[in-house]
């Protein structure tokens, strides 16, 4: 088992805001300093990449010093946040972008299904496209050709092959862009999130294709949010926070890990929150009853106290309550200005979730400020992070969540009929 | 002892920051020539489809753009063709030109019509603006052809016409112009990354450049101290020589060809050199 891709204390640095208006004169410098074989002068090396606090520097590290190593045949699961650098990795991976420092050593093709259909050209047939956009995805000709069958096979589009794709539904168009980059011929791929594209039984299929290209012995580079795929189609993973690589091993404790950290104090926002027409002063959640912990048995009590900057418009609140995997329980609005009503000052709003609803796990709030049902004010995300923890069912035990999204209490009634 | 172990591997390529702008990957260019002529294919194919007129298109656009000429500046301006006929006379000018025209305005915009798809997969970028210098040479070779036809015609029918064995030297004049167009599209690309405005510039540059150049008119209706000017513009001497080849009117100068060689060494270079420059840093500016 020989490495395939080794990479080396690899940082990125990004500049904020703007890029190329008024900063002939950094340009300058930077150059300066280049050429007299001096550090960078903005780059400043060590602050990390936290979207939460406002950094003045105008330069963040999406990177910061990532080093690992794949074998061959890894199935390689990339955690984190959003935020926390895994696009970023993915994209030097791939050669769309290159590191700032550091480096990469690559074995074999790299192939990556960053977004599938790239390159597709709506004028051309479906014959045609696969062939360009297999090309693009470093194919030769003769793979391509030698694969044809099977790819239009398994995108089931074989009766418009020779139809522009342009009159494909956006159904077949997906379909059809994942066959062609999931017969791609390359040693290592990069898979990013999409397993979200087209129906059940499309999704279901991709599973198996990833799976068996995972068996087959191809290196496979996996980032998803959704933690049962990752767990169950990688062996190794690392786990990334902030733009740093903050620990890699066997999966399981990575996801475990990933899990436990999403409820420490790193991921609380600060506040108040405030742009120009809402300043959100606080927002907490605590159970019924006191205490800490809320379980899957015990109500939850939310409160927010908010300072609206703008009068006399039509206002509503909208909370949206999410599963770490993005799925969302509910999503709903609450109108506190129906007809162009709305105050200058402070509002407090609260409202409560019922007990025996939530299953066990972590969810965070989304909360969207809005206008004339219509215009977002203020968007936040994952504005407050909590665990819900375990409590005894009747298969389940305090270690083993039952499955589900959500866990209530049916009321049975079983009679005994006679025999 | 982590070094030594190091190099029992060996990598196929190393993903970093400090590569040398002179390393132009040409080899990796050549192993992704099916990409190659698969974008000249797409580039060709998708310029008729959903038309009426489909692939006449090509000749169309010359032929209209010779009659305007030949109205506007034959007989409303009166500018004199050297005594060939006139349509011989712009459609060869247009011909040529709109080789370097299209290669130019295409090439320039490399990055900013293929920024979605640099976003997202690896190739050597070079491809793309190779393709346009084939795509581009194939529509030529079919403009070319309408030449012929109407040259020929011209020829049978005894027009003061009087092609000479300098016609051997037209293909080294069609590199000549695509060097320039590409050499000039690969600085442009590069540089309306970051100035966006340059995309106008562009193209009303080149419209210029048209009336900077023996296009619509002939050396010898420049007075010398003109002349000697115009005989700086690199282009100047693949025009006169690719006229005076066909039709026996113009200067075919080997000395300012040799100008113009040197002239398009340098530009390529230095358009392959700031192509490769950008083509690192792009994704990240855009």
């Amino acid at each position: 088992m020989r490495p395939v891709i080794k990479a080396d204390k690899v940082s990125k640095l990004y500049k904020l805001g703007e890029i190329g208006t008024g900063t002939l004169s950094h340009d300058v410098q930077r150059w300066i300093s280049k050429v007299r074989g001096k550090e960078d002068p903005f780059s400043i090396i060590g602050s990390e990449n936290d979207r939460t606090s406002t950094d003045t520097s105008g330069y963040a590290w999406a990177l910061n010093d990532i080093s690992f190593e794949v074998n061959e045949g890894d199935v390689l699961g990339i955690i984190g946040r959003n935020g926390a650098g895994k696009s970023t990795l993915l994209k030097i991976l791939s050669r769309v972008t290159l590191p700032s420092t550091g480096y990469v050593n690559v074995k074999g093709r790299i192939a990556s299904l960053l977004e599938v259909g790239t390159g597709f050209h709506p004028e051309l047939t479906g014959r045609e496209n696969i062939f360009l956009n297999g090309a693009i995805l470093g194919m030769k000709k003769h793979e391509i050709k030698r694969k044809f069958d099977e790819i239009v096979e398994f995108s089931g589009v074989a009766k418009y092959v020779d139809t522009p794709v342009k009159r494909y539904s956006s159904g077949m168009y997906v379909r059809l862009a994942f066959a062609v980059a999931a017969h791609l011929e390359s040693e290592i791929l990069i898979v990013d999130e999409v397993l979200a594209v087209g129906d059940v039984e499309f999704q279901r299929k991709c599973l198996g294709k990833m799976g068996d290209l995972s068996k087959s012995g191809r290196t496979v580079l996996f980032v998803s949010h959704n933690l049962t795929a990752v767990q169950e189609l990688c062996s190794t993973g690392i786990l990334l926070k902030n733009g740093r690589l903050t620990e890699s091993g066997p999966v399981a404790e990575i996801i475990n890990s990933y899990q436990g950290s999403l409820s420490s104090s790193d991921f609380k926002i600060s506040f108040p929150v405030i742009n120009e027409n809402i300043r959100l002063n606080d927002f907490k959640i605590y159970p019924q009853g006191g205490g800490n912990a809320i379980t899957c048995d015990t109500p939850i009590f939310f409160e927010m106290l908010f300072e609206n900057l703008i009068p006399n418009r039509t206002q509503d609140v909208t909370l949206e309550l999410k599963m770490m995997d993005g799925s969302i329980v509910f999503h709903q609005a609450f109108e506190f200005a129906p007809s162009s009503d709305s105050r200058l000052g402070l509002y407090r709003l609260k409202g409560k979730i019922p007990g025996k609803l939530l299953n066990a796990g972590f969810y965070s709030f989304k909360l969207i400020f809005g206008h004339n049902r219509q215009y977002s004010l203020l968007t936040i995300n994952e504005l407050c992070v909590f665990e819900v923890e375990n409590t005894h069912t009747l298969l389940g035990s305090l270690f083993n969540t039952p499955p589900g999204t959500i866990r209530i209490n049916l009321d049975f009634d079983c009679t005994y009929e006679g025999s | 002892m982590i070094e030594e172990k190091e190099e029992q591997f060996d990598w196929d390529f190393k993903i970093q920051s400090s590569e040398s702008p002179f390393r132009l990957g040409l080899r990796e260019v050549w192993s992704y020539r099916d990409l190659l002529f698969l974008f000249v294919k797409r580039d060709i194919i998708t310029v008729y489809k959903q038309t009426i007129l489909g692939p006449l298109w090509f000749f169309i656009q010359p032929i209209l753009t010779t009659i305007t000429f030949m109205f506007v500046f034959g007989n409303l301006a009166g500018i004199s063709t050297d005594g060939v006929p006139q349509i011989l006379f712009y459609l060869s000018g247009i011909t040529i030109w709109n080789y370097f025209n299209e290669l130019l305005t295409q090439t320039s915009k490399t990055f900013t019509e293929n920024a979605t798809i640099f976003g997202k997969v690896y190739f050597p970028r070079l491809i793309l603006p190779l393709s346009k210098v084939i795509s581009n040479l194939m529509k030529f070779g079919i403009q070319f052809g309408l030449f012929l036809a109407v040259f020929i015609v011209f020829l049978i029918r005894g027009s003061e016409i009087s092609p000479n064995y300098h016609i051997v030297f037209v293909p080294l004049l069609l590199v000549l112009m695509g060097g320039l167009g590409l050499g000039f599209g690969l600085i442009s690309s590069a540089l309306t990354t970051k100035y966006r405005d340059l995309t106008f510039l562009i193209t009303f540059g080149v419209q210029l450049l048209m009336y900077a150049s023996p296009v619509i008119y002939p050396m010898s209706s420049l007075s010398p101290e003109y002349q000697q000017i115009l005989w700086f513009n690199p282009l100047t001497s693949i025009l006169e020589g690719f006229k005076y080849a066909f039709l026996g009117s113009g200067i075919f100068s080997w000395l300012w060809l040799a100008y113009s060689t040197g002239f398009t060494v340098f530009i390529l270079s230095l358009g392959a050199l700031i192509f490769n420059k950008i083509e690192k840093s792009f994704i990240d500016t855009v």
